[in-house]
């Protein structure tokens, strides 16, 4: 097993921290220096990320600010894992409660997941300006493609 | 000690930005559950009743179309229309209404002229730009230098954001053509030395064009003095409407552009043998022109001129002093663009945050700022960050709105230590 695939398969992200941690946690913020506090403390657990993956392949368009993405499938577990980087703090934040839905789960599962609705349960997208709810859309819509890839390979 | 405890020593005026703000509707509202402090100026301003009422008029009494219906609302359409005409002549001081085209904005204007003067670019012809110059100002250049074989040739800029006038007067030359420069970088503020650096231009015989977006809310050019050949403005930018803005050109090289865009009122006759064009401005202006945003920006012109300019110079410059004073409250701010002679903008960083970071939790205080490249991608990469925080001031700001700025950028910090 290589360092990398070890990063991918130690990522807290939906495997300590579970989506009702971050649904619970949520529940109780109610101004937003306290929502954004909890979503730039999520993003402090994004695992580190390979300098060499930052290339263009890995890139994810339409962000405001510098979005990566990478993946490793699995195939003993037939789980996909994700990493992402980001050097927006709220940025990664919000892309630490992505992985929480979708880390580690099999393509099937994932492309089954209904990530709007999810954040509607947080009430994130209220919160988030139209362009930076694009650059989510953009960050969930490579990982669904990457998931319908892996599935069909 | 106070979160802005640094002495304001910021000079007071006579200017009454209480009773200007009462002009400006859309200011009294909350944002996010806090009073909304617009910062954005640059990217857009907001709109006088004084704009909202003549375009709201315009609709409710005049309508028609321009130039075109033998009946009294045509009649009473094209007098405010070409009034309006008169009005952005005045405002520039250009010698005639024919000078005056209206586009959708500076970025049209630009494309209209680069456009325009390709019949006279060969190979190895050169277009100076500048190093902070906004896309708009460089990429329509581009497409006219890919079609004719011409180069675009950037005027270095020192590290505080001037233009570099060694650079400049090094990249003059035989070859150049076309010197296109802003009047106020966008991104920085930074106020440019348009009429000395014309004249060198001039000099040598080299075509110019200023791109005065970001000048007309601060400053009212006079195109004479400037001897510039074309100058061109956005009404949005200038407390008018969206869609439309402005290209003064000098009548005889707007006689020798070929038009734009083919269509209606552009033409003098048409026929499959052949068809002429119509005379100056309307070349340039095909199909019905945005007739009410004509109006709304004839009305912004005269709302601007009825204020002091030289108290509303004043009471900016002390926006931008007090907003100086306060950048040593929040650790690890920095200021990019620092020109000796800056408008009222102020392009910043702070340590280890990502500008859409600042952006996004000033939104939720209710300041409004732009955040990114600024649409000036190589300025971006002279200063080697992906983009910054801007703050931009209008008239109607005030100090204690710039102070509300700097509490926010300190609540901000503490979130993230």
């Amino acid at each position: 097993m290589t360092a990398c695939e070890q990063t991918f398969l130690n990522n807290p992200l939906g495997k300590d921290t579970t989506l009702e941690d971050v649904l619970d946690g949520f529940e109780f913020l109610d101004d937003w220096e306290e929502r954004y506090a909890f979503i730039i403390d999520l993003g402090k657990q994004l695992p580190s990320f390979p300098d060499e993956a930052r290339t263009e392949e890995n890139y994810v368009h339409g962000c405001q600010s510098q979005v990566w993405l990478i993946h490793h499938y699995d195939e003993e577990s037939g789980k996909l894992y994700l990493l992402i980087d980001s050097d927006a703090m709220i940025v990664r934040g919000l892309a630490a409660i992505i992985l929480v839905a979708l880390n580690g789960k099999t393509p099937r599962d994932l492309l089954a997941t209904d990530i709007d609705e999810l954040f509607e349960q947080l009430d994130l997208f209220r919160h988030i300006s139209p362009t930076r709810g694009n650059g989510l859309r953009a960050m969930v819509g490579k990982i669904r493609d990457t998931a319908a890839r892996v599935a069909t390979a | 000690m106070t979160d802005l405890s640094v002495a304001n020593t910021a000079k007071k005026t006579a200017f009454d930005v209480d009773a200007i703000r009462r002009d400006f509707p859309i200011l009294s509202q909350q944002v996010n559950g806090k009073p909304l402090v617009y910062l954005d100026n640059g990217a857009s301003a907001q709109k006088p009743v004084a704009v909202l009422d003549a375009m709201d008029r315009y609709y409710r009494e005049m309508h028609s179309n321009v130039h075109r219906g033998a009946h009294t609302l045509g009649d009473r359409a094209t007098a405010a229309f070409e009034g309006a005409r008169e009005t952005v002549r005045s405002f520039l001081n250009a010698e005639s209404t024919r000078e005056i085209i209206w586009t959708r904005g500076t970025t049209e204007a630009i494309n209209v002229v680069a456009n325009g003067l390709a019949p006279r670019l060969k190979a190895g012809d050169e277009i100076l730009v500048s190093q902070m110059e906004h896309h708009a100002n460089i990429v329509p250049w581009q497409m006219v230098a890919e079609r004719t074989g011409a180069k675009v040739v950037p005027i270095q800029i020192t590290p505080e954001g001037e233009l570099d006038l060694d650079s400049f007067n090094s990249l003059l030359n035989e070859r150049t053509r076309i010197f296109a420069i802003t009047h106020v970088s966008n991104a920085l503020g930074t106020v440019n030395p348009v009429a000395t650096l014309i004249k060198e231009a001039k000099a040598r015989g080299i075509i110019t064009l200023v791109d005065g977006a970001q000048a007309v809310p601060h400053y009212q050019p006079d195109v004479q003095a400037l001897g510039c050949d074309f100058y061109a403005f956005s009404a949005h930018k200038l407390f008018g409407p969206t869609g439309i803005g402005v290209l003064y050109g000098k009548a005889q090289l707007l006689e020798e552009m070929p038009p734009y865009q083919g269509g209606g009122e552009m033409i003098e006759r048409v026929s499959f043998e052949g068809t002429t064009w119509n005379t100056l401005p309307y070349k340039f202006e095909a199909g019905t022109p945005a007739v009410a945003e004509a109006v709304g920006l004839g009305a912004a012109i005269d709302y601007v001129g009825r204020l002091d300019r030289r108290a509303m110079e004043i009471a900016e410059k002390a926006l931008l002093d007090r907003a100086n004073q306060l950048v040593e409250t929040v650790p690890g701010m920095e200021i990019i663009g620092t020109a000796k002679h800056k408008a009222p903008v102020m392009s910043f960083k702070i340590a280890g945050l990502h500008p859409s970071d600042i952006g996004t939790l000033l939104d939720q205080q209710g300041i409004a700022i732009r955040t990114g490249h600024h649409c000036a991608m190589p300025l971006m990469a002279f200063y080697g960050v992906p983009g910054t925080a801007r703050a931009s001031f209008a008239f109607y700001n005030t100090l204690d709105e710039v102070e509300q700025l700097f509490t926010a950028l300190q609540k901000i910090q503490r979130l993230f230590a």
